[in-house]
């Protein structure tokens, strides 16, 4: 499997009106092509501002700092905003979390999904508009060519979402990042964009980034997962290991969390993580979990905790030992 | 940024404890402090508080009489001039009366006719305002037929004709513009009880059973006054302006009395040789309009930061 | 878009009988208009022959009445001391005051917007500081001080305009700056806003993940969406300034309806004031029914629906 995103070491710094806020402190990851990667993790944890982060699209306050940052081999940190632009939409396209913004209300969405076309390849609009009336079909979209006039007011949210995917596919990109993209929508509705997104990445064969905090979500698209807490990956590996073993007490937490048919008794409590997440303004040394931790050894969790690779594709920010009770791997490594 | 070390066991730390204040000060201090460290309310209030003790201890502060005429010391120029005399700072306008005390006394017409007009154009458009905010229905779309009405009448014509046919005092110009100058009160204000109105403590006083005037004293209005005192200074500001244009077009406050709109008129025959006769009462009003401007705009940003524009 | 046309028809013409009223009641209650009519040293028997002749003796309400209906023909009297109709006055002045009140505000859009739109795209820079510090120094400026300066400094001084009249096309640059800018610093604010708040938009983040370029994101995506409510404003401006143009019309001596206005009021000419009044008041409210058609062309979500 050859790399089709890599990070390494991705920080994210906003400047906040009692100092800095580290909003992401490090991050490295990676999805091949045709590869599904969830990162998952509670509001605040700085999972959008890393998608952001990869798009360049960040706010303008935010700073920025990676050891790499590459996209099918081509430097994606250091380009100039020009190239950037190229690339975005073409290479990688993203799907944001609030269909109802996330369309210009002042064009017809045909415009909004010829533009992405006509900006990136020397085509016709007559082209354009067939590839966006081929795509709005393969997004589920019934009567796909008078859709076009139409205005994103006129359409439901759920309408609207499979009009962004669209979007998103219309230069065939090799990466799509999802933001959280059906949070905003009704259940009924979530479930089939969910599979819409996930067809439509094996049959183009995408790599998708897909941002989450929903671990029902993770079971059923995953190949791998990540887990961030305070803007650290705290657990990854591939997700049937990672959702079945978790190794972190956080992962192990989350997932206490979520009721289960068979496992979880009727009437029974759920799990819950006591605390809250650090403030990540100032500096954290040591484990950012420690105060919600229920396993902690205050004296050893005070030093700053490596991630450690597994050797089988997982790894974790804990001192513990892993779940399977197998011995420790000696040396960090990344997943 | 020096406490940023802490350890891990501190698990809240608000903003402001990295920032070393001592305790949480009080919303009115805070209030306080925000307002002294803003520029345009430092610099507004404090011209305003100039020109208010100007108008106030007009009597001590004037070298001359305002309105003693020497017809042998006509138009003499001002200090900075080359025939300037500290006699008369200001030098003196083509009646022979000194300048610098005619300025001092204006200052008392334009505050006078800014605060008394805003007062009462201030009372029509808030209870108009609130009555169409809070009833809502028929009594809404009565208030606003009547600012469109309102609107779509040109104030200064409108202001030119009663003055000038029902003749000109201070209090005509008062009770005109007053009655002119209500309408942006009343689009504020009618916004802001609509929004107040549908909180839920209004409807928690409604469900106690308190009587309407009680909950629009006692629950809204208190709520609204931010925007309530930021319309006010633009109205001030406004009255201002109208009157020294009424006075300058000849239909406002009559000579002699000293108005810098009328002082400019006056000395538009001889603004060719002698610009400083326009110049002087014209950056007097300039500044007073400006100071207060800037403290509204201030008061603005400093009780309401989310809504700077 | 049918019941809304009525809706504002139905505002529009309870409007017209407000001001008609209003004014009515306020220019006959202020004076005697038999006296005005009658001028100085006439005799008491005088005045009571012409309050009688032109019905001045009847109830107010009788009159206005009167008025009106010879209003709704078009018949909006005659001016008492020009001695003509009153529209054939309106109607050769109102082309000076229209040329004025468009130019005044084409050069107040043409200043304020693209400056709303540098100060929104460098938001608490020098620039955008600079812009706002302009538009309060702008709104504090007595506008006939202003003239006069202008005045000085543009037809005295460097003798570059003519300073009074309404003859070339150059006469009419310092009364449009003078009555342009002051609706300057209001539609340069509203252009900030209205740009931060599109900026800051999702759509406009969506824009640029599809890698449009920065000036088809400025243009096509966020101008278009703030520029709405600035042109809505700029319409009632416009009507804003048609009712305001007395002052810089006497100072620059131009002859439109502001300066036929001030003379009508002070030689009391009741019926000229009148119908020029209703006239402004109507332009008024057509401009805001027009400034809300353009809003509803301009935004899909009341065009199509």
């Amino acid at each position: 499997m050859s790399a089709l995103l890599e990070i390494e070491d991705l920080v994210v710094d906003l400047p906040v009106a009692a100092g800095t806020l580290h909003a992401v402190r490090g991050i490295s990851l990676s999805i091949a092509r045709g590869e599904t990667l969830c990162l998952v993790g509670e509001s605040g944890c700085g999972k959008s501002l890393t998608s952001l982060a990869v798009m360049g699209l960040l706010p303008k306050a935010a700073r920025r700092r990676a050891t790499r940052m590459t996209l099918g081999g081509e430097d994606i940190l250091d380009a100039t905003p020009d190239r950037l632009s190229d690339i975005r939409g073409q290479r990688m396209a993203m799907i944001f979390q609030e269909p109802m913004t996330s369309l210009n209300p002042a064009w017809s969405i045909g415009n909004q999904l010829e533009e992405a076309l006509l900006r990136h390849r020397r085509v016709r609009r007559a082209e354009a508009r067939d590839r966006a009336v081929f795509l709005l079909e393969k997004v589920g979209i019934s009567a796909a060519a008078s859709r076009l006039g139409q205005y994103p007011h006129q359409l439901s949210g759920g309408l609207r979402q499979r009009v962004m995917i669209a979007m998103a596919l219309m230069c065939g990109p090799e990466l799509i990042i999802a933001d959280e993209p059906t949070t905003a929508l009704d259940v009924t509705i979530q479930a089939q964009i969910l599979r819409l997104l996930i067809d439509l990445q094996r049959e183009f064969s995408m790599g998708l980034l897909f941002i989450t905090h929903d671990l029902g979500v993770v079971s059923r698209i995953a190949d791998r997962v990540a887990v961030m807490y305070a803007g650290e990956i705290v657990e990854t590996g591939p997700a049937a290991d990672v959702l079945s073993r978790p190794n972190h007490p956080y992962t192990q937490g989350l997932l206490d969390c979520i009721p289960r048919p068979g496992t979880v008794a009727r009437g029974a409590r759920l799990g819950t993580i006591p605390g809250v997440v650090p403030n990540l303004a100032g500096r954290i040394e040591g484990c950012a979990f420690l105060d919600r931790c229920p396993s902690r050894r205050p004296h050893l969790c005070r030093q700053p905790v490596e991630l450690r690779g597994l050797g089988d594709g997982r790894a974790y920010r804990c001192i513990l030992p892993p779940a399977d009770a197998a011995p420790p791997a000696p040396e960090p490594a990344f997943a | 940024m020096s406490s940023t070390e802490g350890t891990v066991g501190a698990v809240v730390r608000p903003p402001d404890a990295a920032a070393g204040e001592p305790a949480a000060p009080s919303p009115r201090t805070i209030l306080r402090r925000r307002a002294l460290a803003h520029r345009g309310i430092t610099i507004g209030g404090g011209i305003l508080a100039f020109v208010f003790f100007l108008a106030l201890a007009a009597p001590l502060l004037a070298p001359h009489d305002p309105y003693a005429q020497d017809l042998g010391r006509r138009m003499l120029k001002p200090i900075w001039e080359a025939t300037g005399t500290w006699a008369h700072p200001l030098g003196t306008d083509s009646f022979g009366r000194d300048y610098l005390s005619r300025i001092i006394y204006g200052a008392r017409v334009s505050l006078l006719i800014g605060f008394a007009a805003m007062i009462l154009s201030g009372l029509v458009g808030t209870a108009l305002g609130v009555a169409a905010g809070y009833f809502g229905g028929r009594v809404d779309m009565v208030v606003t037929t009547l600012v469109t009405t309102r609107l779509a009448m040109p104030a200064i014509l409108i202001a030119l004709a009663v003055v000038s046919l029902v003749g000109s005092s201070l209090e005509i110009i008062i009770l005109v513009l007053g009655l002119l100058l209500w309408d942006r009160f009343a689009v504020v204000m009618r916004a802001a009880t609509q929004q107040v109105r549908n909180l839920d403590y209004v409807a928690a006083a409604q469900a106690i059973g308190c009587s309407t005037s009680r909950i629009i004293l006692t629950e809204t209005l208190p709520n609204v006054a931010n925007p309530l005192i930021v319309i006010a200074t633009l109205e001030i500001a406004h009255a201002i302006l109208l009157e020294a244009a009424l006075s300058f077009l000849g239909l406002g406050v009559q000579p002699p009395t000293p108005s810098w709109g009328l002082m400019i008129s006056e000395g538009k025959s001889f603004m060719f040789f002698e610009p400083w006769l326009i110049c002087i009462p014209g950056f007097a009003l300039f500044a007073l309009v400006m100071s207060v401007n800037l403290l509204g705009d201030g008061i603005r940003d400093v009780t309401a930061p989310e809504n700077r524009t | 878009m049918l019941p809304f046309v009525l809706r504002r028809l139905g505002l529009a013409v309870v409007v017209a009988l407000l001001v008609s009223t209003t004014t009515f009641l306020l220019l006959r209650l202020a004076a005697d208009p038999a006296q005005a009519l009658a001028g100085e040293g006439a005799t008491v028997a005088d005045i009571e022959n012409i309050r009688r002749m032109y019905g001045f003796d009847q109830p107010l309400p009788a009159q206005y009445w009167a008025w009106a209906t010879r209003a709704m023909t078009g018949d909006f009297g005659d001016s008492i001391y020009l001695k003509s109709p009153v529209l054939e006055l309106i109607g050769d002045r109102a082309p000076v005051t229209i040329t004025l009140a468009l130019c005044s505000i084409i050069l107040a859009m043409a200043v304020s917007i693209p400056l709303g739109v540098v100060a929104a795209l460098r938001p608490n820079t020098f620039l955008d500081r600079f812009a706002l510090g302009t538009a309060v120094v702008g709104q504090a400026m007595p506008s006939f001080f202003f003239a006069l300066l202008l005045i000085l400094v543009f037809g005295v001084h460097l003798e570059w305009l003519p300073i009074s009249g309404s003859d070339s096309w150059l006469h009419f640059v310092m009364p449009s700056i003078v009555l342009g800018y002051y609706a300057m610093p209001a539609l340069m604010r509203l252009t900030r806003g209205g740009m931060l708040e599109v900026l800051g938009s999702d759509y406009i983040r969506t824009a640029r993940a599809k890698g449009l370029r920065p000036p088809v994101v400025l243009f096509k995506h966020a101008l278009r969406n703030a520029v709405v409510s600035v042109v809505a404003v700029a319409a009632v401006q416009l009507g804003f300034m048609l009712g305001g143009s007395v002052v810089v019309e006497s100072i620059f001596s131009l002859n439109g309806l502001g300066r036929l206005a001030y003379q009508s009021i002070q030689r009391a000419d009741f019926d000229t004031i009148q119908a020029i009044i209703l006239m402004i008041a109507g332009v008024y409210v057509l401009l805001t029914f027009l400034a809300d058609v353009l809003n509803a062309w301009l935004d899909p979500r009341i065009r199509v629906s």
